[in-house]
C-alpha cells in the first residue's frame, strides 16, 4: 500500500504537494482500495452504507430546518406549519426529514438482524456490536428528541409519557423528573433544551460512534454469510483468499443499493409522507394541550416494541424496568450466545427455532404496541414478552446444545 | 540516593510522584465537580417558572353536585370533583378492589389522608395526572359503564395505559399505576378552595 502513496508523492504537483501535508492518498489506499472485504456479501450487507446514507441525508435537512424552525411552546408548532406551507420547498425538505427518521430505524434494525443472522457480534467484533449499540441507544435518543420539538399533542404526551419513565425510578424520581423538564410539567424550558440535544449534543455523539464504529470495523475486517474469518487463509500476496478490495468492488455494490433505497424514500416522500399516521402520527397535528390527552398514544412505529412490553407489565416499576431491559439486553448479545459457529446457515434447529420466536415475538409487540392497552391486546403482548426475553436469557443453554454443522473452509458462492 | 541528579530511572521517588499524581488527579476531579455543578443546576426549574407556579384559586359553589371541572397549578391538569352524597357513601364499598385503599403508599397532604381523600368530603381535589406514566385520566363517573365492566364503581380511567381509579383517585387492582392520584396542598376560603397552599398555613399565605 505503500507503493501508490510513493508513486502520488513522486509524481509532482499539486498532488503530491498535498500529499506531503495531508495523507489523503495514502488513506484511500489503506481504507478503501487496500481494505479486503469478503466476496460473499448478500443483499444484507447494504444496510451499513445505507445507515450513512441516511445520517447525512438527516444532517442536511436538520440544518436546513433549523433555520426556519423556531424552538419555543408559542413558536414551535407554528413555525412548522410556516416550514409546511410557506417556505420555497420547506415540506419536501421536512417530509425528507420525517421520512428519513422512520428509514433511520427500518435501516438500522435490518443492519442489526444481519448481524443477528449471521453473528457478526460474536468474537473478535463484540466492541463493533457494542459501538454499534451505542449508536442505537444514541439514535434512539435523538429520534425521541426530535419528535418532540414540532409541539403537536402527541409531541407533549409523549415526552410526558418517556420523561415520566424516570419518575419510577426510586427515590430520586421525582426530582430527577423536574430536573430534566426544567419545571412542574412538560414545558417551554423542556422543548428548548431537547432542541439544544437534537441539533448539537446527539448528532455530535453519533458522528463520534460513526467514526469509531468504521475504525473497528477496519480492525477486525467484516463478518460475512458464512460466518468465517477470511484473514485465516492468505493468498501468497498476504491478502485473504475470500477479499475483494472494498473499493471499487463493494463502492459500486453499495451504489446500487443506494438507488435502490433513494427511489423507496422518494415514493414515500412524495406519495404517502405520512404513511397512513405510522410515520407522521394523526394527534400530531394539532397543538400541544396540556389539559387534553390524545384518545390513544403511541409512540413512532420503531418504538413500539419496547412500548408494548411497558404496558403489558402490571406493575409500573417492572414494566418501565423490562421496557429498559427489553433494549440493553442487545448489549450482552455476544456473551449469551455461547454456539461454536457465527452464521444461521450452519447452526441447528434450536437457534433457527430461537431466532423465528424472537423475529416473531419482535413484529409482534411492533404491532401490539401501536394498539389500545385492552383486553386481548394485553394479554398478547405479555405472551409476546415473556418469548421475547426467553430468547435472551435461555441463550447460554440452548447455543449450547444446538447441534451445528461443520463450518466449511473457505466461503461459499450462491451465484 | 544522589540529591542533584533526578534523571536516572533507580532514583526516581516513585512514591513521592505517585503522591503527586494522585493529588493531581483528586484535584482535578473536585475542580471538575464544581466546574458542572452550574450546568446540571442549569436544567433546574428557572425563577421565572417558579414563580408560576404560583397558587390556583377555584370558586366551587359553581360546581354541580356531580360534575368536575379542570384548572391548572404549576403546568398540571388539577381535578375538582363535586361528589354527590351517593358518590361519597359508595366510595366505602371499593376496598376490596384497591391496590392502596388506605393511602399509605401515595402522595397527599395529612389533612387528606383519610378516606375520602379530602377536607371536605364532598369536595376531592386531584393532580389529574396519572402516576403511572403522567397521562390525564378521563372521568367516568357513572357506576358499572359498559366499557368498564359492570362492577365499575365510578372513577376515572387513564386510556393511555388503562389505568383505572375510583371517585377518591384511589388506584384499583390490575391497573399498571401502583399509587393512587395525587391529592395536592389546597385550603378552602369560604367557597373558594386555593390550589398549592396548605390547609395549615391559614393566614400565612
Amino acid at each position: 500500500m505503500a507503493n501508490a502513496a510513493e508513486g502520488a508523492a513522486t509524481k509532482g504537483g499539486f498532488r503530491a504537494w498535498l500529499n506531503k501535508r495531508l495523507p489523503v492518498d495514502e488513506f484511500v489506499q489503506s481504507q478503501l482500495v487496500g481494505y479486503y472485504a469478503p466476496k460473499n456479501f448478500n443483499i444484507w450487507y447494504f444496510f451499513g452504507s445505507l445507515a450513512l446514507l441516511v445520517f447525512v441525508i438527516q444532517i442536511v435537512t436538520g440544518i436546513f430546518l433549523t433555520m426556519n424552525y423556531k424552538p419555543g411552546e408559542l413558536t414551535a408548532f407554528d413555525s412548522v406549519e410556516y416550514i409546511m406551507r410557506e417556505v420555497e420547498w420547506g415540506w419536501l425538505i421536512r417530509y425528507m426529514h420525517s421520512t428519513g427518521a422512520s428509514l433511520f430505524f427500518v435501516v438500522v434494525y435490518l443492519h442489526m438482524y444481519r448481524a443477528l443472522l449471521y453473528g457478526s457480534y460474536k468474537a473478535p467484533r463484540e466492541l463493533l456490536w457494542l459501538i454499534g449499540m451505542c449508536l442505537y441507544l444514541a439514535l434512539m435518543a435523538e429520534a425521541f428528541f426530535g419528535y418532540v420539538l414540532p409541539w403537536g399533542n402527541m409531541s407533549f404526551w409523549g415526552a410526558q409519557v418517556i420523561v415520566n419513565l424516570f419518575g419510577t425510578i426510586p427515590g430520586i424520581g421525582p426530582g430527577l423528573v423536574e430536573w430534566i423538564r426544567g419545571d412542574y410539567g412538560i414545558a417551554d424550558s423542556t422543548l428548548n433544551r431537547f432542541f439544544a440535544l437534537h441539533v448539537i449534543a446527539l448528532p455530535l455523539a453519533l458522528a463520534l460512534f460513526v467514526v469509531l464504529h468504521l475504525v473497528a470495523l477496519r480492525q477486525t475486517g467484516s463478518n460475512n454469510p458464512d460466518g468465517i474469518e477470511i484473514k485465516a487463509k492468505l493468498g501468497p500476496d498476504g491478502k485473504p483468499l475470500d477479499g475483494i478490495p472494498f473499493h471499487p468492488y463493494y463502492t459500486l455494490k453499495d451504489v446500487v443499493g443506494v438507488g435502490v433505497f433513494l427511489m423507496a424514500f422518494a415514493i414515500i416522500v412524495f406519495f404517502v409522507p405520512t404513511f397512513g399516521g405510522l410515520f407522521l402520527e394523526k394527534p400530531n397535528f394539532e397543538p400541544a394541550n396540556a389539559l387534553s390527552t390524545p384518545e390513544h398514544i403511541a409512540p413512532v412505529w420503531y418504538f413500539t416494541p419496547f412500548y408494548a412490553i411497558l404496558r403489558a407489565v402490571p406493575d409500573q416499576r417492572l414494566g418501565a424496568l423490562l421496557m429498559g431491559l427489553s433494549v440493553l439486553v442487545f448489549l450482552f448479545l455476544p456473551w449469551l450466545d455461547r454456539s461454536p459457529v457465527k452464521s444461521i446457515r450452519y447452526r441447528g434447529w434450536i437457534w433457527k427455532l430461537a431466532v423465528a420466536v424472537f423475529t416473531v415475538s419482535f413484529l409482534a409487540l411492533m404491532y401490539l404496541g401501536l394498539m389500545p392497552a385492552e383486553g386481548t391486546y394485553v394479554m398478547l403482548a405479555r405472551i409476546f414478552t415473556i418469548a421475547y426475553f426467553a430468547f435472551f436469557v435461555l441463550m447460554p443453554f440452548y447455543t449450547r446444545v444446538d447441534p451445528v454443522k461443520p463450518v466449511p473452509e473457505r466461503v461459499t458462492y450462491h451465484a | 540516593m544522589s540529591e542533584t541528579s533526578i534523571t536516572a530511572d533507580d532514583e526516581v521517588d516513585h512514591s513521592r510522584r505517585r503522591f503527586l499524581t494522585a493529588a493531581t488527579v483528586a484535584t482535578g476531579a473536585v475542580g471538575t465537580v464544581f466546574a458542572i455543578t452550574p450546568f446540571v443546576k442549569s436544567w433546574n426549574p428557572s425563577e421565572r417558572a417558579r414563580a408560576l407556579g404560583a397558587p390556583t384559586e377555584v370558586d366551587v359553589s359553581k360546581i354541580e353536585p356531580g360534575q368536575m371541572v379542570i384548572v391548572t397549578w404549576r403546568k398540571q391538569a388539577i381535578y375538582v370533583v363535586h361528589r354527590t352524597p351517593e358518590m361519597v357513601a359508595a366510595l366505602t364499598q371499593n376496598d376490596s378492589k384497591l391496590k392502596d385503599p388506605s393511602s399509605a403508599d401515595s402522595r397527599q397532604p395529612d389533612y387528606a389522608h383519610n378516606e375520602m381523600r379530602s377536607i371536605k368530603p364532598e369536595y376531592l381535589v386531584l393532580v389529574g395526572i396519572c402516576t403511572h406514566l403522567g397521562c390525564l385520566p378521563k372521568q367516568h363517573f357513572e357506576r358499572g359503564e359498559a366499557a368498564l365492566g359492570a362492577d365499575w364503581p365510578g372513577g376515572f380511567f387513564c386510556p393511555c395505559h388503562g389505568s383505572k381509579f375510583d371517585l377518591a383517585g384511589r388506584v384499583m387492582a390490575g391497573s399498571p399505576a401502583s399509587v393512587n392520584l395525587v391529592v395536592p396542598p389546597y385550603e378552602f376560603r369560604g367557597d373558594t378552595i386555593v390550589i398549592g397552599v396548605d390547609q395549615q398555613s391559614e393566614g400565612v399565605a
